[in-house]
């Protein structure tokens, strides 16, 4: 493996073994079943990411943020929680819904700026996707809190990469939920680059799971390439929300080996060698290197689940490109409960210069 | 009916408010333990416990987008941000996620909220405890802005805010807040919002006013020699525009008022909208009276930067003589 930035595996929290002189561990608790399952949203998601990225170079979505590389990352944290408890996805996490049963078409279509893409997000306790870095952060600690004021057991997690801890809403955001008690897990999906800027010119601390003893909550490190570590420090995690312990800051550390979005270009400015080696370790082929040691995975069955998943993207980008196109009268539809009266002029105006 | 000054007024608001509707919760700096800086919030934390009455971080954004969180939990959460310039920093929260969360979820789900704080300045007061940002406020998609001008227009107001389906910001005027007592209707009380208040009527000239303008524009007509028909905004989004039409056509003549920063203020808008459908009804220009385009100053000549009755009668004068 490439030579770690200094304090890159401090505390690092690792299950998967390497095959060699790493031995696998396990986490307690988990069934076959969940191991495979683990596996087949793993897959899901990757699937969704790949072909996401053909989708936008055939002209099919707009610009799309690549999440390849982080599945892990997304999957072994949400397996830790219930139905009832709230994600607060990033862009990065945009089709983190699939994991909770959202439509691939409703996904698709956000990436395609079609209205239908705006789900409700009580359907799913998936709040909407934050664009802006941090700013949900905030939101996550304010639904967390008031679950608790109402005696109501949910929890909420929120998701944001390196770059966000440098923004006020984060450290608002988590002081609140410190303060509050709020039952909130703040997941920081370290990949080291915000775009081109690296964690080094992003913070002086030594890591980011630091940040959290000025908080006065534990902070955690775990392999963001290792789905079972992830499980494990987001179900610990959990556990002490539920206890009424207050949040959590987990970092989980890995390497952004993808472009930061369609739109970018890393070659200007990544160490591609560095890349290189990290797409060796990706977190699903070292999954499913870890489940074929334990005699867990076939090749028959891991090609059977990848074919469900390039079905389920097939499906939900032709759903995605049948909706007819919108009307311009959702325009002024949603911006508030009962709409002023201009709205009604603005749009007769419009309906007739339209024709 | 009782005689009350206008934080009075707002305090009493909260208080029914709070025993009405068990969602509604206070959250802000000082809210709690002291009532509140101007004692808005006195008594809510002892009556209804400090869940329901929030002494927060000080921290703008996280008040505002913890709200955001509340309300997504089922509350609606009325904000206090202590001063009119404290509040800029949540105006992050408020463009970003406060003004367009419904839209987002294609209107499934709501954001009661309200952000109040007291606004304006002639109370010599330290920088930035004085400014006029409804500007700000009233540009942001999704968001209602109100702004009483009397005890009674205070209390109700605020209920209409809290119970309104949409995130609602009220400023109130805080150089009021003592010096001005009225009548205010006693248990539940509100003022719908988007309805203008016609304060005086008069046939030669109109003001029009909002805030903490309203009693200057009235101690200005007192100064006139004319019949004055004084508009009170009340609710600056969604504005009452059949309201300012009518007090435009009634005279021809008007005169806008706003104490914050000329370019851009809300009275242009104002002035826009009867340039753009009162033109036949209109005898002479429209006219504003504003703060200058300045950071507020310093408060030994704050007299000099706000609007004054001198100078609204200035302006009704060249006016009626146009």
């Amino acid at each position: 493996m490439a030579a770690l930035w200094a304090l890159e595996s401090r505390d690092l929290r690792r299950v998967i073994g390497d095959g060699e002189a790493v031995p696998d561990g396990e986490v307690e608790g988990l069934s076959e079943a969940d191991l495979l399952e683990l596996h087949r949203q793993l897959v899901l998601l990757r699937t969704y990411d790949e072909r996401s990225v053909v989708y936008h170079r055939q002209g099919r979505i707009g610009t799309y943020a690549i999440f390849w590389g982080h599945e892990a990352m997304q999957v072994g944290s949400t397996y830790a929680l219930e139905r009832e408890d709230w994600i607060f996805p990033s862009y990065r996490e945009s089709a983190i819904g699939l994991l909770r049963g959202l439509p691939a078409s409703t996904i698709l279509s956000w990436w395609r700026g079609h209205p239908v893409g705006w789900w409700n997000p009580q359907d799913w306790n998936v709040a909407s996707i934050c664009v802006p870095i941090g700013t949900h952060v905030p939101h996550a600690a304010g639904l967390a809190w008031g679950k608790k004021l109402r005696g109501e057991r949910a929890c909420a997690i929120a998701y944001f990469g390196d770059g966000a801890t440098s923004e006020g809403a984060f450290h608002e955001g988590a002081n609140f939920a410190a303060v509050m008690r709020a039952p909130v897990i703040l997941f920081c999906n370290n990949n080291q680059w915000a775009i081109s800027t690296p964690l080094s010119a992003q913070t002086a601390a030594e890591t980011l799971a630091d940040k959290a003893a000025g908080y006065g909550i534990p902070g955690v490190r775990v392999d963001g390439a290792d789905v079972l570590a992830v499980y494990e420090a987001t179900r610990e995690a959990v556990e002490r929300a539920r206890a009424g312990e207050g949040p959590t800051l987990i970092e989980a550390v890995t390497y952004r080996s993808a472009p930061h979005a369609t739109a970018d270009d890393p070659s200007a400015y990544i160490d591609l060698e560095r890349v290189e080696e990290e797409r060796q370790r990706e977190c699903v082929g070292r999954y499913e290197a870890y489940l074929r040691r334990l005699g867990l995975l076939s090749d028959e069955a891991a090609e059977a689940v990848r074919a469900d998943a390039v079905q389920l993207m097939r499906d939900g980008i032709a759903a995605a490109e049948a909706e007819p196109p919108a009307d311009p009268s959702l325009l002024f539809s949603h911006a508030f409960a009962e709409p002023p009266a201009s709205f009604e002029t603005d749009l007769a105006e419009l309906r007739r210069i339209l024709g | 009916m009782a005689e009350l000054t206008l934080v009075e007024a707002i305090n009493d608001g909260f208080h029914v408010e709070l025993e009405r509707d068990p969602d509604v919760m206070v959250l802000g700096e000082d809210v709690g333990r002291a009532g509140g800086v101007f004692r808005a919030t006195a008594g809510l934390r002892d009556r209804f416990g400090e869940n329901r009455c929030v002494d927060t971080p000080l921290a703008e954004a996280g008040i505002l987008g913890s709200a955001v969180g509340l309300c997504m939990a089922g509350w609606r959460p009325v904000c206090e941000m202590q001063y009119d310039a404290f509040s800029y920093p949540c105006l992050d929260q408020l463009i970003t996620h406060v003004g367009r969360y419904r839209w987002r979820t294609g209107g499934a789900m709501a954001f009661p909220l309200v952000v109040r704080m007291p606004y304006g300045g002639g109370v010599r007061a330290p920088e930035l405890h004085d400014d006029s940002p409804e500007a700000y406020y009233v540009h942001t998609p999704g968001v209602k802005v109100a702004i009483p001008s009397t005890p009674a227009d205070a209390k109700g107001l605020l209920a209409a805010a809290i119970r309104d389906p949409d995130p609602v910001v009220v400023l109130e005027p805080k150089l009021h807040y003592r010096t001005m007592r009225g009548d205010v209707p006693e248990g539940e009380h509100v003022v719908p919002l988007g309805k203008a208040r016609t304060v005086r009527e008069g046939d030669d000239l109109t003001f029009v006013a909002y805030g903490s303008m309203v009693p200057l524009a009235e101690q200005a007509a007192d100064a006139l020699d004319a019949s004055v028909e004084i508009l009170d905004i009340r609710t600056l989004k969604p504005l009452d525009e059949d309201a300012l039409l009518a007090a435009a056509a009634k005279t021809g003549r008007v005169v806008i008022v706003q104490e914050a920063p000329r370019t851009a203020g809300y009275g242009a808008e104002l002035a826009a909208i009867l340039a753009e459908k009162a033109m036949l009804d209109l005898r002479a220009p429209v006219v504003r009276v504003t703060g200058y385009d300045v950071p507020y100053p310093y408060w030994q000549i704050e007299d000099a930067y706000m609007p004054s009755v001198e100078r609204v009668v200035d302006a009704a004068r060249k006016l009626l003589e146009f």
